[in-house]
């Protein structure tokens, strides 16, 4: 645009705009340029790095030896150990977008129709506070609460619901519940708040009753919500590592936390970036199919 | 016979001070095309929101074909609304959000496609099933809703500005499809505006808010020809007003003495105001002696010519000191007037109406 501003005499031939479109998307280039190279530098060529070393052998002390190519590393995915660490995280994972959607979507639908802008802001904040200190302090905090004097363990003695929860399942669940649920509010939040309420009114004014407005016009309409809150919470909790290690056991490994040990006690370095293509080839999958199946409902 | 619609003593008030709608009483006949008119903000589109069942009145009773109804929730009212914005569903298809009344009432699937296809053949938007409203213009989008709304055959069919955001050619096309089809279905429309032309040109009756009051519900010549008040004169159409005071035998003093026969049910004495619409005037030279008699007559001065292409408008000053907008229409035979000719103007004796307050 500038640059046929700049000419004002000259008029707009199809020559001058296609100039124009150069010019623009040229300049596009060269915003976008020192990300790419940030992007080349520290995501793309490490990655092709780690793929690399998942073929290769290990030396002694599991380092691994470029030129001694093997497949072992990937035949050993089929392990039983590795199958049940997998399986384990992708069930945690999957377990915990699932409660942090039935807890998230009511609470966000709640921020998003009050109808003071003030009172949203605040319930927003509220959400955010939690960020405003350490995760790794939060998640000690956690540990306090589910150790043997800590409040949640005293509360399920005294009702004899549960007892001592910590370096257990429920505690590394409870944990990325308590981590990823604000990732689940926020678009939810947005993609709600959005929401063309006249549209409601429509399917109300044909004969849906309250329940049927919100399943057929609402839920779908907020799907892109729900699409990007399930990502940011699935891929993060697949790949955690703080929350299994702090408040899991020797027996709650996670796929962070395996591939963590391989790089160190196991002395398995090829192992360990097996491991960690397989679980980023898992989160593209995952989200590839999110997306498609996301998208024909949009 | 039971109205259509039976609205008593309906009032809206949204918190402590505003008063949407403020005693509302009115029947609406099986039926007929009934415009709700007024400014924005009069309180016309609470009134059908309420018959809709999207808002509940604060006091009052809304019946339809006698049935109360006033705090029943919308999915169970024989109504049916074209929103303003149409509102259709924009995550389904065309022949989705036709059928999607149907579905909601668990109508059999071959009955459903059956109307639906006879819905979409009505609207003439057989072809178009499978798209998304996004792909659709305005007007399109219009039938669509019309569709949607009609299927579900409502004993009344609410529409709320309809054809508000489409352009004039567009609506004035949509203005005598949608009478037509009122006409083939022979269902009562309740019909919300802000465009008295719309209002006039579509309506069986009007019924005329300002400030949440239903001030005159009339046929749209009663409510242009005989107004009750300074409000609806000035709202539909264009007015000249004169002060004066009632005398007997339905006579009005002017300010400047004169008197003019005028329709009038004032107390005499009492302080009236003429309404007299610009198209009911006519020009005379100064000493034309052919005026019928049921004319009044006025001397004046011509203060100003505007040429409209279909029509002139002068500007007049009466002795009074007011001055009076004429309008006459640009036929073979009009006489012209230059500023500053002194004429006589005159009005039949049925055009002028003494409004009180």
């Amino acid at each position: 645009m500038t640059m046929l501003d700049d000419h004002p005499s000259e008029e707009a031939s199809p020559e001058l705009e296609k100039k124009a479109e150069r010019a623009e998307s040229w300049r596009g280039f060269f915003t976008a340029l020192p990300t790419y190279v940030f992007l080349i530098i520290f995501f793309v060529l490490p990655l092709i790095i780690i793929t690399v070393i998942s073929f290769t052998e290990r030396s002694r002390t599991g380092k691994p030896v470029l030129g001694e190519w093997t497949l072992e590393w990937w035949i050993k995915l089929g392990d039983p150990l590795v199958r049940t660490v997998g399986f384990r995280s992708v069930w945690l994972a999957f377990l915990n977008t699932a409660f942090s959607l039935l807890l998230g979507y009511p609470f966000a639908y709640w921020i998003a129709t009050r109808k003071s802008a003030i009172m949203r802001n605040f319930l927003l904040v509220l959400v955010l506070i939690p960020f405003w200190s350490n995760f790794l302090v939060r998640t000690y905090a956690w540990r306090t609460l589910l150790d043997s004097n800590g409040l949640i363990t005293s509360i399920g003695e005294w009702t004899g619901l549960w007892g001592k929860m910590l370096f257990t399942e429920p505690a590394v669940f409870l944990g990325l519940l308590y981590g990823y649920l604000p990732f689940m509010v926020l678009p939810l939040y947005a993609a709600i708040e959005h929401l063309d309420w006249n549209l409601v009114e429509a399917a109300r004014d044909l004969y849906a009753g309250a329940w049927k407005a919100f399943r057929k016009v609402t839920l779908p309409l907020s799907m892109p919500g729900i699409i990007a809150g399930s990502i940011l919470v699935f891929i993060p909790s697949l790949g955690a590592y703080v929350t299994p290690d702090l408040l899991g056991g020797a027996k709650t490994t996670l796929l962070g936390n395996y591939i963590v040990t391989q790089f160190k006690s196991g002395r398995n370095w090829p192992f360990g970036a097996t491991l960690s293509v397989t679980i980023l080839a898992l989160m593209m999958i995952a989200t590839i199919i999110y997306f498609r199946k996301g998208g024909k409902t949009l | 016979m039971t109205a259509a619609v039976g609205i008593r003593g309906v009032t809206k008030r949204f918190g402590d001070d505003v008063t949407a709608v403020d005693n509302v009483s009115l029947d609406i006949v099986d039926g007929e095309f009934f415009s709700l008119l007024g400014p924005s903000g009069c309180g016309k589109t609470t009134m059908l929101r309420m018959i809709a069942g999207l808002e509940f009145p604060t006091e009052g009773s809304i019946q339809i074909f006698g049935e109360e109804l006033a705090l029943k929730p919308p999915n169970k009212r024989p109504v049916n609304t074209v929103f303003q914005s149409y509102a259709l569903f924009p995550h389904m298809t065309v022949e989705k959000n036709v059928a999607f009344g149907l579905e909601m009432r668990k109508v059999p699937k071959a009955e459903t496609a059956d109307r639906v296809t006879e819905a979409i053949a009505a609207v003439h938007m057989t072809g178009m099933e499978n798209r998304k409203p996004k792909q659709l213009s305005g007007g399109q989008q219009q039938r669509v809703a019309l569709a949607r709304a009609l299927i579900n055959r409502p004993k009344v069919l609410l529409l709320d500005e309809p054809l508000g955001a489409l352009d004039l050619k567009l609506r004035q096309a949509m203005q005598i499809e949608l009478k037509d089809i009122q006409a083939e279905v022979g269902i009562t429309f309740i019909y919300v505006t802000h465009d008295q032309e719309e209002a006039l040109t579509m309506s069986n009756r009007i019924g005329v808010m300002e400030a949440g009051k239903l001030l005159q519900v009339g046929t749209p010549e009663e409510i242009y020809e005989r107004p009750v008040n300074r409000f609806v004169a000035e709202f539909i159409g264009e007015t000249n007003f004169i002060d004066g005071i009632a005398t007997e035998d339905d006579r009005v003093r002017l300010a400047d003495g004169t008197e003019v026969y005028a329709i009038s049910d004032a107390p005499v004495g009492a302080d009236v105001t003429l309404t007299l619409r610009p198209e009911k005037i006519q020009i005379h030279a100064r000493d034309a002696t052919n005026i019928p008699p049921e004319r009044n007559q006025l001397p004046a001065t011509i203060t100003r010519q505007l040429y409209y292409g279909e029509s002139f408008y002068y500007e007049i000053e009466i002795p009074g000191g007011e001055l009076l907008d004429a309008r006459l229409e640009n036929i073979p035979s009009l006489r012209r007037w230059d500023v500053g000719t002194e004429v006589t103007i005159s009005f039949h004796r049925e055009a002028a109406e003494a409004l009180t307050s």
